[in-house]
């Protein structure tokens, strides 16, 4: 029986697909490298501005965005200054920065594509179908994996660090959107529709505000999964606090490898909490 | 010409519809499509006419169509075949803008579970149909709240419809509807939700609203009380069908067939008849003419223990029992005007049973039927609650 079996040639899927991002990398050279070199530009240009301010001015801001976001309570805001105080103690504040704007970049980017496609999925069972297997595929592939299209079209650097973020922490956004879209309930929809709203309007006015809180949940879980791609993205030169965790790995550093790894830890609290907040105060 | 005018609607879900079409214009039931074709029929084949003005309740247990068919008049669910008339337009041949066009200002819906934003204060709830329409922000606000103010609900504008009772939540959902000042209102088991104090005073708001407005309602409802208390007309629908339309009477006293008539027993009668229909004829004499001792031999010729007094013009003079008529005639007096009892209760003769009911507990005697200042029957107490316990209503002969 096995013999059978193995009288079928394997299939050379690892070799189409290489020709395939042969074939993708050479065909558009040209728009990688423009989108590499203006995002990089963006990146480097918001990372240098955030470290101009001086360090104790961010993290006062950011402690009094979390006193108000938290519903006037001290905790979090407390915990934000004590935490970022810390990642500023261990020399990790101009990783810290450069961490934020790789999160920062990745997750604006996943929310702007993943909510309109989000949006569209909701309305067509069609195109919902056609995408509920690619998210599954996006999550469940090892985001190790998106590296090496992320370095085939932008080299090394940032800039594939953020693609390959964005690829790993884009579904939730998408999912939730359009689950929450789906889930304003029927009579809404019937009552937005029986006044002659267009389609436009109905978004607008009733879909998009009902179902704002689910899509920040999701948001939120995008949020985090594009952190935690930060020590995955380091390996292709991404710099910031996932580079230090590579290197305290590469030299089997044990303490620097706690503190870098403790500082992510921190961050992802700290945004964790105000993504939730923001959510909660506004719903 | 009519208002509405929806000529061969039918509605079928699922797959094989055009097998199952086929079926529907052969006649065929809802299961038996069911079973040949694995369709569902949701709307079987309807026609029926709203005239302008008109409260046309369309009334159906669960499952029967009701909701689908009053969303197929403003196409919020698509007809399968049929054409739906509003203003001799054909709804169901419109492009989506024609649609938008009716939808804003035509006609408008009331919902069960009222379908009011969450996300909106009432007022915001109320300018929507303005807002999608493009009115001005200002004049849009000026007629959302006379729409509040009308329903008495002004004051609350700036809540949130959470923060309402499910009463106010309608009249505020009803308010909506009629800021748009579309002649159509659409409501869908509108007062269902509500509990029943409430909903016996929407059922008045709305009837009195509607001799203001002069609107024209489709009302939907499971509730024969509530189809028969409102409704001009009422459609009553099984299966996806409508097997009898008419007016509450009509189905009272002439039902169809035998779903209708096991739905009008359990009927609250006492909400539906009135005096006419359960008085009886009385036995009546002139006492200007007759003596105490005609008076006798009616009772005794009829039967019964006491003759109601009316002139020659059937006014209401008073009544005599027979003890009274032995009395008086001991006493030798000839005329009865001198020994009848002039004090008699009476009723009009549209009353409603369940207010008759208080008359007649109150009083000792019969209570006599008035029709344009004319006697017309009799209420006995044995025979009101005879009319109450029948499990037939048979509206008795009378002139």
């Amino acid at each position: 029986m096995n013999n059978l079996l193995d009288k079928i040639p394997q299939m050379p899927l690892a070799k189409w697909t290489n020709d395939a991002m042969d074939w993708v990398t050479e065909t558009f050279q040209g728009f990688f490298d423009s989108i590499q070199e203006n995002t990089e530009g963006a990146m480097l240009f918001v990372t240098d501005v955030l470290l101009m301010i001086p360090a104790i001015i961010v993290i006062l801001a950011i402690a009094i965005l979390a006193y108000f976001a938290s519903k006037r309570k001290f905790g979090l805001a407390i915990f934000t200054v004590v935490g970022l105080l810390f990642i500023y103690n261990q020399g990790l504040w101009d990783d810290l920065m450069n961490t934020v704007t790789l999160v920062l970049f990745a997750s604006l980017i996943s929310i702007i594509v993943g909510i309109p496609v989000g949006i569209l999925m909701s309305k067509s069972t069609t195109f919902e179908s056609i995408m509920k297997p690619i998210l599954d595929f996006m999550q469940t592939m090892p985001g190790f994996v998106y590296l090496i299209p992320a370095v085939a079209f932008f080299g090394i650097g940032i800039v594939p660090g953020v693609f390959a973020s964005i690829i790993f922490s884009i579904p939730p956004t998408i999912r939730f959107t359009n689950l929450a879209i789906r889930q304003v309930p029927t009579e809404l929809i019937e009552a937005a529709e029986s006044f002659g709203s267009t389609s436009a309007q109905k978004l607008f006015n009733v879909e998009l505000p009902l179902a704002k809180s689910t899509i920040m949940a999701g948001v939120n879980q995008t949020v985090m999964l594009a952190l935690s791609m930060v020590v995955i993205a380091s390996m292709i030169g991404a710099e910031g606090l996932g580079g230090k965790v590579l290197t305290a790995v590469q030299r089997a550093e044990v303490g620097s490898g706690f503190v870098a790894g403790l500082a992510l830890v921190i961050f992802a609290i700290i945004i964790d909490r105000l993504t939730q907040s923001i959510n909660n105060k506004k719903g | 010409m009519s208002k509405i005018r929806v000529e061969n609607v039918s509605k079928i879900f699922g797959k094989k519809i055009p097998q199952a079409l086929e079926l529907v214009k052969k006649g065929e039931s809802k299961t038996a499509i069911l079973k040949k074709t694995g369709a569902t029929v949701g709307v079987n084949n309807t026609s029926f006419e709203v005239e302008d003005g008109e409260i046309f309740v369309i009334m159906g247990l669960s499952g029967s169509g009701k909701s689908t068919l009053v969303r197929l008049l403003n196409r919020l669910i698509e007809p399968t075949t049929g054409s739906i008339l509003i203003n001799g337009e054909d709804v169901s041949k419109m492009n989506k803008a024609q649609l938008r066009e009716i939808r804003r200002n035509k006609v408008n819906m009331v919902f069960q579970n009222f379908g009011l934003f969450p996300h909106q204060t009432i007022l915001k709830n109320t300018e929507y149909g303005l807002k999608v329409r493009g009115v001005s922000k200002e004049e849009r606000r000026v007629k959302a709240e006379k729409a509040l103010e009308n329903a008495g609900l002004l004051e609350f504008k700036d809540q949130y419809p959470s923060q309402l009772s499910g009463g106010m939540q309608q009249r505020v959902g009803l308010a909506r509807a009629l800021a748009n000042d579309s002649d159509i209102v659409l409501m869908d088991e509108a007062f269902s939700a509500l509990d029943p104090l409430i909903r016996k005073g929407m059922q008045d708001e709305l009837i009195e609203l509607q001799q203001n407005v002069q609107k024209t309602i489709i009302f939907i409802t499971h509730d024969l009380n509530e189809a028969l208390r409102i409704g001009d007309r009422i459609a009553i629908m099984k299966d996806g069908a409508i097997i009898q339309i008419g007016t509450g009477e009509e189905i009272l006293t002439n039902p169809a067939d035998d779903y209708v008539r096991s739905f009008i027993e359990d009927v609250d009668r006492s909400k539906v008849l009135t005096a006419e229909n359960i008085m009886v004829r009385p036995v009546t004499i002139n006492p200007e003419i007759d003596g105490p001792k005609m008076a006798l031999k009616r009772m005794k010729d009829e039967q019964v223990s006491l003759v109601i007094a009316t002139d020659r013009k059937k006014q209401l003079l008073g009544f005599v029992t027979a003890d009274q008529a032995l009395q008086c005639a001991k006493d030798g007096k000839t005329l009865l005007v001198d020994c009848m009892q002039k004090e008699m209760n009476t009723v009009p003769y549209d009353m409603l049973l369940e207010d008759v009911l208080n008359v007649i507990h109150d009083s000792p005697t019969p209570v006599a039927v008035i029709k344009e200042g004319k006697l017309v029957g009799v209420l006995i107490r044995g025979i009101v609650i005879e009319a109450l316990a029948k499990s037939s209503v048979e509206v008795p002969e009378h002139e």
